[in-house]
């Protein structure tokens, strides 16, 4: 019955100051909204991340110079055709080397022309990497060896040069350089805001001969099965350490690339968390301050409750009630301006947003916290009032 | 200590301590309210006698002394034990009414029963049963803002007698009010302390309201100057 009273009164304050509770609750309205929000774009991008990278095949070492860190720049490639030669040496099967030169580079059709990746690879690039081909047919070998200026586009690239044609066949100019397109791929979508299907394949060999380079950028090498990987990356470096002793490399696996992504985004969301965790602090500060505005001027009624029966504790729940009411409400307006953004975001643009049950009910958990937390020192003084002062009080 | 006491105190101080200097406001007031009594506590301003109403009513604990409300004593109670107290045995009516402003007459006088734990379905039964002993059995679901004065002090009266308590404390009850009215709250009172048995303790500096009182109790200086019964004529006695 006291409970049931004490909600009650609570509800009834609430209703009686209808612009200050509101304004009280927006505090917690942005505070929670945000936490929802970030954690929502947290676990989209980190989805999005994961699937990209499990999608680009299985038991995959990507090898590259420098380090793989946090803190470490791109380093500039040194490695070339025989360390190309090593490598497919060391894991004992040509179709299980690709290989990448990457440029950016104009391509051209008629009057059509797009800024592309341009990627000097191997023929073995759809044997490594999950890469379908959706009209004509991929590089062969002998594209390869032979350097010839063939050219495998992107589905963006393709829609942009020959919009519903079929290019293949079609002739495109690369730096100012000729190309017949032999294949086109399947789309693979935007990610991160990032349109994976604007990049060219040539052979390897046409790509150092037209940006006038020995240099291959990075390596990716797939294991026979995930027992083998590690020992496959270790040998690789070593020797290709031995071929540049002064040049460090590194062989990363996916479940690595997927750790350095998931510390950038951890330190991202960690950021973001407890600039979202300041706004809530300051909604509940906010709530600390209302209240005891509110103490002050009950304190009145507060003498008659205590006067009536009622005890330190009935009235201290009293406001307790009503600081968690304002963040609770608060909090579920948050949760539903919070889930209305992530699902706005996730459908108008394309950053990722993936809702979690767990965010939403953390988010409402923090909720009554806050309420419970920043409700307590004005429910306390309220219950400590001296019923004669409190009835006297104006 | 008498059995059928509602309350009695003995050498009963009462010391406030204002920035570290202490002021005695009761310096030893000995006074036993039997049950069924009526009773005016009057004395100027500062005499004491509205501290000695926070004390009779459990709203404040003496310095020293001894103090039975109920024919419990208050030592060494908790704000707890003394709110559970004060809802069994006292029953307040103030000067300024203190009635909820935005809840319903019925609902101001239900209030009490909530903190003895009653349903809402029982207090509200008992509410309106008291409204209608007040004679405000058509006024149930008003506000007090849509009460006149007297009104709300009938209203402040069926709170006060919800709980049946033993004792009912009013201070200053027709302060705010109008010679008739406060006449007609007077009258109210009188008729409910004989019909229902409750004891009345009015506070007042109001001589005619005090007179018709039986009992007249003098506050000066902290101290009862004098305590005579009065007559039905409405005399002093002594």
């Amino acid at each position: 019955m006291r409970l049931a009273e004490a909600w009650r009164v609570a509800l009834d304050a609430l209703r009686a100051n209808r612009m200050r509770s509101g304004l009280t609750m927006l505090g917690m309205v942005i505070g929670v909204g945000a936490v929802v929000i970030l954690v929502a774009l947290g676990t989209g991008t980190k989805n999005e991340v994961q699937a990209q990278v499990e999608g680009l095949g299985s038991n995959l070492l990507l090898v590259v110079p420098g380090q793989v860190s946090l803190n470490a720049a791109p380093a500039v490639s040194r490695l070339d055709q025989s360390d190309l030669d090593a490598i497919i040496r060391i894991a004992g099967d040509r179709d299980r080397v690709a290989v990448s030169l990457t440029s950016g580079e104009n391509v051209r059709a008629g009057n059509e022309q797009v800024f592309t990746s341009l990627l000097g690879v191997l023929e073995t690039t759809p044997k490594v990497f999950l890469r379908d081909v959706r009209s004509g047919a991929y590089l062969t070998r002998t594209d390869v060896e032979t350097g010839r200026r063939v050219a495998v586009l992107g589905s963006t690239v393709a829609r942009t040069l020959f919009g519903e044609r079929d290019p293949v066949g079609q002739q495109v100019t690369i730096a100012g350089v000729r190309f017949r397109v032999i294949g086109v791929f399947a789309p693979l979508g935007q990610s991160l805001g990032v349109d994976r299907d604007n990049e060219v394949h040539i052979p390897l060999s046409t790509a150092q001969r037209l940006l006038a380079t020995k240099r291959v950028d990075a390596f990716a090498v797939k294991a026979p099965d995930a027992e083998t990987i590690d020992r496959l990356g270790r040998d690789i470096v070593a020797e290709l350490h031995r071929r540049h002793p002064d040049e460090e490399f590194s062989a990363v696996t996916q479940e690595q690339i997927l750790g350095v992504l998931g510390d950038i985004l951890g330190v991202l969301t960690a950021v973001l968390a407890a600039i979202a965790g300041i706004s809530l602090l300051v909604g509940g500060v906010g709530v600390s301050n209302i209240m005891l505005v509110s103490v002050r001027e009950r304190t009145r009624e507060i003498g008659l409750r205590m006067a009536l029966g009622a005890r330190p504790r009935d009235i201290g729940l009293q406001f307790l009630l009503e600081a968690v009411l304002l963040t609770t409400v608060g909090g579920l307006l948050g949760i539903a301006f919070g889930v209305g953004a992530s699902l706005a975001t996730a459908a108008l643009s394309p950053v990722p947003a993936a809702l979690t049950w767990w965010s939403i009910a953390l988010a409402f958990g923090v909720s009554c916290a806050v309420g419970i937390v920043f409700g307590v020192v004005p429910a306390q003084r309220a219950g400590r009032l001296d019923p004669v002062v409190a009835l006297r009080s104006e | 200590m008498t059995a059928d006491a509602a309350i009695e105190a003995i050498d009963v101080a009462r010391t406030y301590a204002l920035d570290g200097v202490s002021v005695p406001a009761l310096r030893g007031v000995s006074l036993t309210i039997a049950h069924g009594e009526h009773v005016a506590l009057v004395g100027p301003s500062g005499s004491g006698k509205s501290t000695l109403m926070h004390l009779l009513g459990g709203l404040d604990q003496p310095t020293s002394g001894r103090l039975r409300i109920g024919g419990r004593d208050v030592a060494g109670r908790t704000p707890a034990e003394m709110a559970h107290l004060r809802n069994a045995t006292i029953g307040f009516v103030f000067q300024s009414f203190h009635l909820l402003s935005r809840t319903s007459a019925l609902d101001n006088v239900a209030l009490p029963l909530v903190y003895r734990g009653m349903g809402a379905r029982e207090r509200r039964e008992r509410a309106a049963v008291m409204l209608e002993r007040v004679g405000l059995g058509h006024r149930v679901g008003h506000r007090p803002n849509q009460l006149s004065g007297g009104e709300q002090q009938r209203v402040a009266i069926a709170r006060a007698l919800v709980t049946e308590p033993a004792v009912l404390l009013a201070d200053e009850p027709t302060g705010n009010l109008d010679q008739t009215t406060g006449a007609a709250v007077l009258e109210l009172l009188e008729q409910l302390n004989t019909a229902e048995g409750v004891a009345v303790v009015l506070v007042t500096h109001d001589r005619e309201v005090a007179a018709r009182a039986r009992r007249q109790i003098t506050m000066r200086d902290g101290r009862i100057v004098s305590d005579t019964a009065v007559d039905e004529a409405g005399e002093a006695a002594g």
